[in-house]
């Protein structure tokens, strides 16, 4: 129990901001409606995405300093999840600019963006599969991911608000939270962002332990 | 020796190599003018937006091509002779010059042959310059270090393009605009933002470089 909590909360926190998002009032706006609610569910992916990201670029940061292969494995186990999260943010995302914007990919800076940050963590696993010895796969791999961290974080966040974009919080747009967000959705918004990254935390850590045992049994 | 001594042997020693052989220097000339050639016999004439993001479609993969090469040589016990007399810090330092250097000789001669081949208004040269000659550093900045990751990748030509486009795009499109106003005669004051966007851009990748590369470095 002592350990377990905080899967415990995520759950907790996860299901009451599904149940406050589809039932809980929403104000009513021209366009959004209630498609407003799907700010409960894209933007926690994207925060859990960048999160899981960030941890994985912090294990290869320990990777290089120590050689220990468990922050290895650490490292390109958020990474899956990331991509995993990344593909439930732009399913999410397309779902919502199809009625609010008339098509599920409009040529956007924010959506190209966050697209081809996605290349470049898929070329991170391209790049792992191309290595045969695991050390240098593993000391390589964590080189690039370090490399491409900034990048991403220039494409997702930077780029976007220096163009003309059509989504929320980017070139010259408000974001919801300035604007329409109203005092009942903010809680309900926060506990989502929560919930949602212990998940992707907990994910990580499932695949990471798995990982260690494959690892174990294939050294013996 | 100092950091700028040892910088400043390996960059002659780069120059000198490549003077002695022609080889890379020529090919690669020749790769950008033919590429050009090709565009315009397949397009004929183009309208400004695409004249410019051509010209830049043009340069990315002549400078993949080129800086593939960076650490074709170093490899093996060369490697190991280099790792006793300098630090990798300055191993770093002079092939970003080096290709900083390749590459604005590449994306010059380039310019020169394009614009006289597809000729085309530039309202502000002053700006087209500038951009030329940011997009110059950025490609060498970039390219090398993905470079060097793809040589202990075992320099595989595919590896090498899955690594740096999805890192070069943001650099791209930032360039690929600063020229636009370049093209269409705007003034400094509106890519300000551009301008600065690719310098902390740079900046960063070089940190990011110097302090990864010893790592990369030691086998």
């Amino acid at each position: 129990m002592r350990k377990n909590w905080w899967k415990i909360l995520a759950l907790i926190l996860v299901a009451s901001s599904i149940v406050a998002g589809f039932l809980g009032p929403v104000p009513v706006l021209p366009i959004l409606h209630e498609t407003i609610r799907n700010v409960y569910f894209h933007v926690p992916m994207w925060f859990t995405m960048i999160s899981l990201y960030l941890i994985s670029v912090i294990y290869s940061v320990k990777y290089l300093n120590t050689g220990k292969r468990a922050y290895d494995l650490m490292a390109v186990e958020a990474v899956n999840t990331g991509i995993l999260f990344c593909a439930c943010g732009l399913m999410t995302g397309m779902l919502w600019a199809n009625i609010t914007w008339g098509a599920p990919w409009p040529n956007d800076p924010k959506l190209n963006g966050s697209a081809i940050a996605t290349l470049m963590y898929l070329a991170y696993l391209v790049l792992r599969n191309a290595l045969e010895e695991e050390q240098k796969r593993a000391k390589i791999s964590a080189i690039y991911n370090i490399f491409a961290f900034p990048i991403m974080f220039v494409l997702i966040y930077i780029l976007p608000k220096l163009n003309d974009s059509l989504h929320p919080g980017s070139g010259g747009n408000s974001t919801f939270g300035d604007l329409d967000m109203d005092n009942y959705m903010r809680p309900v918004f926060y506990t989502a962002v929560v919930g949602w990254i212990l998940i992707g935390v907990w994910i990580t850590t499932l695949r990471y332990r798995v990982r260690l045992i494959e690892d174990k049994k294939n050294s013996l | 020796m100092n950091l700028f001594t040892q910088v400043k042997t390996l960059i002659y020693k780069d120059v000198l190599l490549e003077w002695r052989s022609k080889y890379a220097i020529n090919s690669i000339l020749l790769y950008v003018v033919s590429t050009v050639f090709v565009c315009y016999q397949s397009f004929k004439s183009v309208d400004s937006p695409i004249w410019n993001t051509l010209f830049w479609i043009i340069l990315l993969f002549a400078a993949i091509n080129a800086l593939s090469r960076s650490f074709l040589q170093e490899t093996g016990s060369r490697q190991l002779y280099y790792f006793s007399i300098v630090s990798p810090q300055a191993i770093i330092l002079a092939k970003i010059c080096y290709n900083s250097f390749i590459m604005l000789l590449l994306s010059s001669t380039a310019f020169l042959v394009y614009n006289l081949i597809f000729s085309n208004e530039v309202g502000h040269w002053g700006i087209y310059m500038l951009s030329i000659l940011l997009g110059s550093i950025s490609f060498a900045t970039v390219f090398t270090m993905v470079a060097g990751i793809s040589a202990k990748a075992g320099n595989n030509s595919t590896i090498m393009a899955i690594l740096s486009f999805p890192v070069i795009i943001p650099l791209l499109i930032v360039l690929i605009n600063l020229s636009q106003q370049g093209v269409i005669g705007g003034n400094f004051e509106a890519s300000w933002k551009d301008i600065s966007v690719l310098l902390a851009i740079n900046v960063v990748t070089i940190a990011i470089s110097l302090l990864l590369f010893p790592y990369l470095w030691r086998d």
